[in-house]
């Protein structure tokens, strides 16, 4: 509950924090409605489209309502995918409106006692850490090795689990030894012609859970001729805080990472994970009221660039015979890749460069899968709804394989081809991985 | 307000889960896409069947509960604002496609279905539903019926209405009727289904639509002519009609516009030019060939600087796209967007246009123009800030004056979008007092409690008249 006191704390910030020009750019014409999952999965509800969702800040803003928990509601049902944004007319930018509006709610409201704990735990106790990320994941990778989890498998332990968090139990990757997690080298050279300097960001799933695909990614680029610099000091991007009603801890991690990559001067820098570009590509909108950041946060941003981006730029699919045994695939976006870093060609062109394998494209590849950070857990019900319908037009593909290019978007299309019970016939990767395969010519 | 018991008589009509009466449920009903509308409704009821429709507006014939009946909201007259308080009533469970019938090529729906789901579908068959209004994505079938809506192929092709052969509907005390049908000649009585359609919601709730379908045209051809200047392009529109080709679509952008829409789709549009003509043609491929080679000889010799053709599907779809976007493009450049929807015969284009642009400078406003010139219906637009009233004052003034001069020219106060609350104290300068009373016996007919959509249409006062100054 939000006690009168909290409605009445957070309306007044309402009024004097949200950026009411944006919100009066909206012109209610409902051109977003049919690109919005929870619009559409809900059945219709105006509550649950953007336009309706603009219209409640709207009118707290306004005083016309208080943000009970109806507004809270629907406010959090909201993915955050920006799927309204390339298709408004008028240029709203709906994703700062909701950052904001979420801030202003978290910061003043009183989370329930294991809210609050898991919120600080993991907001600012675990994300900031890249070598605390790597603690926890190496605990996971303990259970994994320690014959614990195939035990836990067969006591039947996680039966008492909601259903999908047990099946994202099996989806987990195995993870890396520690050891290896903590072996990063700082600089890689170019393997062959140099054509480009670029810095990397490494990303904390990305560099625990996921660290063969960092692996593959730094390879790639090798390939296509970067000299690679990974900065040390970085830092977790901010999304998970930033999305989460954090702006301030996503501040700061914003700022470390702006330091970290000035020093290394690069033509550009490269992510693997559509989430967190989007996240990066936004540092200038998150710093914009501070005069020290600022300009830096243009700076940084003008240099970022996805993985797909770059490999394309630099001809990588067309000097590289790149090939696979006969097999069909098809591409799910990550929505923060295609709607905010406007990356939706050049994955596509990658994996139609592959010798053997014939490309499907999923009716609506552009819609969320419904993995939206942790969404699929805090809002389960809907996350798994938007699933099954991705599944649907997944396995209309008839493809063998999903590529994805987000961790977030890999974990829950495994999780979905897990629940549908196709894992013996279909599999997901992450695109580096993908194409790192196909640079080898093997499966 | 609506009393508890009231509510648990819908509940009990639709179930609890059809029935929202939260604050926040509330608020996101109460506007449509109609700027500085806002009025909050009682409560949100979505049925199922015609059945369910017929026993809640008992319901509320019984306690005199006002009814605001909405697709998609998205209609630019303020007609789904709840002014009056009251139900919105939802069709998002009646959107199913009930019958193609391919023998008598008409296809059968409930009010609520998406008009673009319903073009895919019946296309799919090789069939043809030409009305396409801008915001077809969104608005659904029941929300352009009742708005008689039209589109870029008005010019050939005509408007909703031409389209509707027969009607479901729920009257005010529940009695449910049926009008027209599947038949091509049809004269038993008065025609109710013209009658509905277009009401705005005020005279009957409509369930279910019987539309008429038409073969696919054979080959389309598109082309988008570039002006110097406004003039020249809207006597181009004059002298294709006076050359007796009848284009699908014929659409005006100004340059305002054209910037805009650019600056959104980001399709290469032309934005040094003042104008251009988004010209279509459709049919047969001869005769496609012939009419364009026609045309793009008038847009030359009215001083088009160049004519150029759409080199494939996808290009002239992009530019389809770019018109369609222009209303909302327009949203970008001001917080406020005030859009009017005057209509003169297409012979009057050029001077419409010309009045227009006198009438900004007179008032010192912004106004872009685009619109379907083809029919003669142009959309002036004003970038503007609602916060500013001394700016909307002059606003108001300009668009009165706008009407009235579309009026001296044998036009209208609108042509697609509908009356709604928007326009009602304008209406009687289209139809004078006696037009309106003998509207109103209708409505008091049908509706003689005033429940259906109240507020609607019919204004408390009308508005002075202003005289021109030219
Ligand atoms: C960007 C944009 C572009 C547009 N372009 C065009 C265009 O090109 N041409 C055009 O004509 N219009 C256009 N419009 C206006 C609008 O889209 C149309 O009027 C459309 O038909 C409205 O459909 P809707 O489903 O949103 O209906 P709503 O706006 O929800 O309702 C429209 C009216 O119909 C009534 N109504 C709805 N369903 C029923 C029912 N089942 N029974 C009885 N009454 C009902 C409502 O009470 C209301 O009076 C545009 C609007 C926008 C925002
Ligand atoms: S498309 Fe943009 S302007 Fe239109 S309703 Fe959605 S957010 Fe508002
Ligand atoms: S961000 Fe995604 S879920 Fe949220 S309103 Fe936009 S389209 Fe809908």
């Amino acid at each position: 509950m939000t006690t009168m006191k909290e409605q009445k704390n957070i309306q007044e910030q309402f009024k004097t924090r949200m950026n009411e020009d944006e919100l009066l750019n909206c012109m209610r014409c409902g051109f977003c409605l049919p690109s919005c999952p929870t619009y559409i999965e809900s059945g219709y509800n105006e509550a649950h489209s953007p336009r309706g969702r603009i219209a409640l800040m709207k009118a707290v803003v306004d005083g016309i309502i208080e943000p009970d928990e109806d507004v809270e509601h629907s406010l959090n049902l909201c993915l955050g995918c920006r799927a309204c944004e390339p298709v408004c007319p008028s240029g709203v930018k709906y994703g700062h409106l909701l950052e904001d509006a979420r801030d202003i709610i978290h910061q003043n409201k009183k989370h329930s006692l294991p809210a609050r704990i898991t919120r600080k735990v993991a907001f600012e106790g675990l994300f900031p850490y890249q070598n605390r990320m790597r603690a926890v994941t190496n605990l996971l990778g303990l259970y994994q090795r320690s014959g614990l989890q195939s035990a836990v498998r067969k006591i039947g332990l996680m039966n008492f689990l909601p259903d999908h968090l047990s099946s994202m139990e099996k989806v987990l990757p195995s993870v890396p030894k520690m050891k290896e997690m903590g072996n990063r080298p700082v600089h890689l050279k170019a393997m062959g012609q140099r054509k480009a300097k670029v810095a990397f960001f490494s990303g904390c799933l990305m560099d625990t859970m996921f660290m063969t695909t960092n692996n593959a990614t730094l390879k790639l680029l090798q390939i296509a001729g970067c000299e690679i610099h990974i900065p040390e000091k970085q830092a977790c991007c901010g999304a998970l805080h930033g999305h989460s009603g954090e702006k301030n801890q996503a501040k700061e991690m914003a700022k470390r990472n702006i330091e970290a990559f000035e020093g290394i001067n690069a033509d550009y820098i490269i992510t693997n994970a559509g989430g967190c570009g989007a996240f990066l590509i936004d540092y200038d909108h998150l710093l914009k009221d501070d005069p020290n950041y600022c300009e830096r946060a243009v700076h940084f941003k003008s240099k970022l660039k996805d993985l797909s981006n770059i490999l394309v730029e630099l001809n990588f699919h067309e000097d590289q015979n790149l090939s696979l045994p006969p097999q069909s695939v098809t591409y799910q976006d990550s929505c923060h890749l295609r709607n905010v870093m406007n990356t939706k060609h050049e994955p596509r062109t990658l994996l139609q460069s592959i010798n053997g394998i014939r490309y499907i494209e999923m009716k609506d590849a552009d819609r969320c899968c419904g993995s939206a950070g942790i969404y699929n857990i805090v809002e389960a019900e809907m996350s798994m709804q938007i699933l099954d319908h991705k599944m649907k037009t997944a396995k209309q593909t008839n493809a063998a394989t999903i590529v994805t290019a987000n961790p977030g978007c890999l974990l829950q299309m495994k999780l979905g081809i897990e629940r549908e019970g196709l894992s013996h016939k279909m599999q997901a990767v992450h695109i580096a991985d993908f194409l790192l395969q196909a640079v080898d010519g093997k499966e | 307000m609506i009393s508890t018991k009231v509510l648990q008589e819908f509940q009990s009509i639709v179930g609890v889960e059809n029935v929202d009466d939260s604050k926040a449920g509330r608020l996101v009903y109460s506007y449509d896409a109609t700027p500085q509308f806002q009025s909050m409704p009682d409560a949100i009821v979505a049925p199922r069947t015609t059945k369910e429709v017929a026993e809640l507006l008992k319901v509320c014939n019984a306690h005199q509960i006002p009814i605001v009946p909405r697709g998609s909201g998205t209609n630019l007259c303020a007609g789904t604002c709840p002014s009056e308080g009251g139900i919105v009533l939802l069709f998002k469970h009646m959107n199913r496609l009930l019958e193609l019938d391919h023998e008598n090529l008409t296809v059968t729906v409930q009010p609520g279905i998406i008009t673009l789901d319903l073009i895919n579908e019946v296309e799919k068959h090789g069939l043809f539903y030409p009305p396409d209004p801008s915001s077809m994505k969104i608005s659904t079938i029941g929300g352009n019926v009742n708005e008689n809506s039209g589109g870029l192929r008005g010019l050939k092709y005509g408007v909703t209405r031409d389209y509707v052969l027969g009607l479901e509907a729920v009257l005010a005390n529940g009695d449910i009727i049926r009008t027209g049908g599947k038949l091509a000649k049809d004269v038993a009585g008065y025609d109710l289904t013209r009658l509905l359609v277009g009401s705005e919601g005020t005279l009957a709730i409509i369930t279910e639509v019987t539309l008429k379908l038409i073969p696919m045209p054979e080959s389309k051809k598109t082309l988008l002519a570039l002006y110097e200047d406004m003039d020249a392009a809207a006597k181009t529109v004059s002298s294709i009609i006076a050359d007796k080709i009848i284009p699908t679509t014929l659409e005006f952008l100004d340059q305002p516009t054209l910037k805009v829409v650019e600056d959104f789709v980001k399709i290469g549009l032309p934005t040094d030019v003042k104008a251009v003509l988004l010209i279509e043609q459709d049919g047969h491929p001869d005769i496609v060939a012939r009419d364009i080679e026609n045309i793009t000889k008038i847009c030359l010799a009215e001083r088009a600087v160049s004519v150029q053709a759409a080199k494939s599907e996808e290009e002239a779809e992009a530019l389809r796209t770019a018109r369609r976007s222009a209303l909302s493009a327009l949203a970008r450049l001001k917080p406020t967007t005030i859009l009017e929807d005057a209509t003169v015969p297409r012979s009057q284009i050029a001077n419409m246009v010309k009045a227009i642009n006198e009438i900004a400078i007179k008032h010192q406003l912004n106004i872009c123009t685009f619109g379907h010139a083809g029919d003669g219906n142009l959309h002036p637009t004003v970038p503007t800030d609602a916060r500013n009233s001394e700016e909307m004052e002059r606003v108001e003034l300009a668009f009165a004056e706008i009407f009235a001069h579309a009026i001296d020219l044998g036009g209208t106060i609108t042509g697609e979008h509908g009356v709604g609350m928007m326009k009602a104290p304008y209406l009687e300068w289209k139809l004078g007092k006696e037009g309106i009373a003998a509207m109103k016996a209708i409505k008091s007919a049908l509706d003689p409690l005033n429940i259906l959509n109240p507020g609607k249409i019919f204004a408390k006062d009308s508005r002075k008249r202003v005289v021109i100054s030219k």
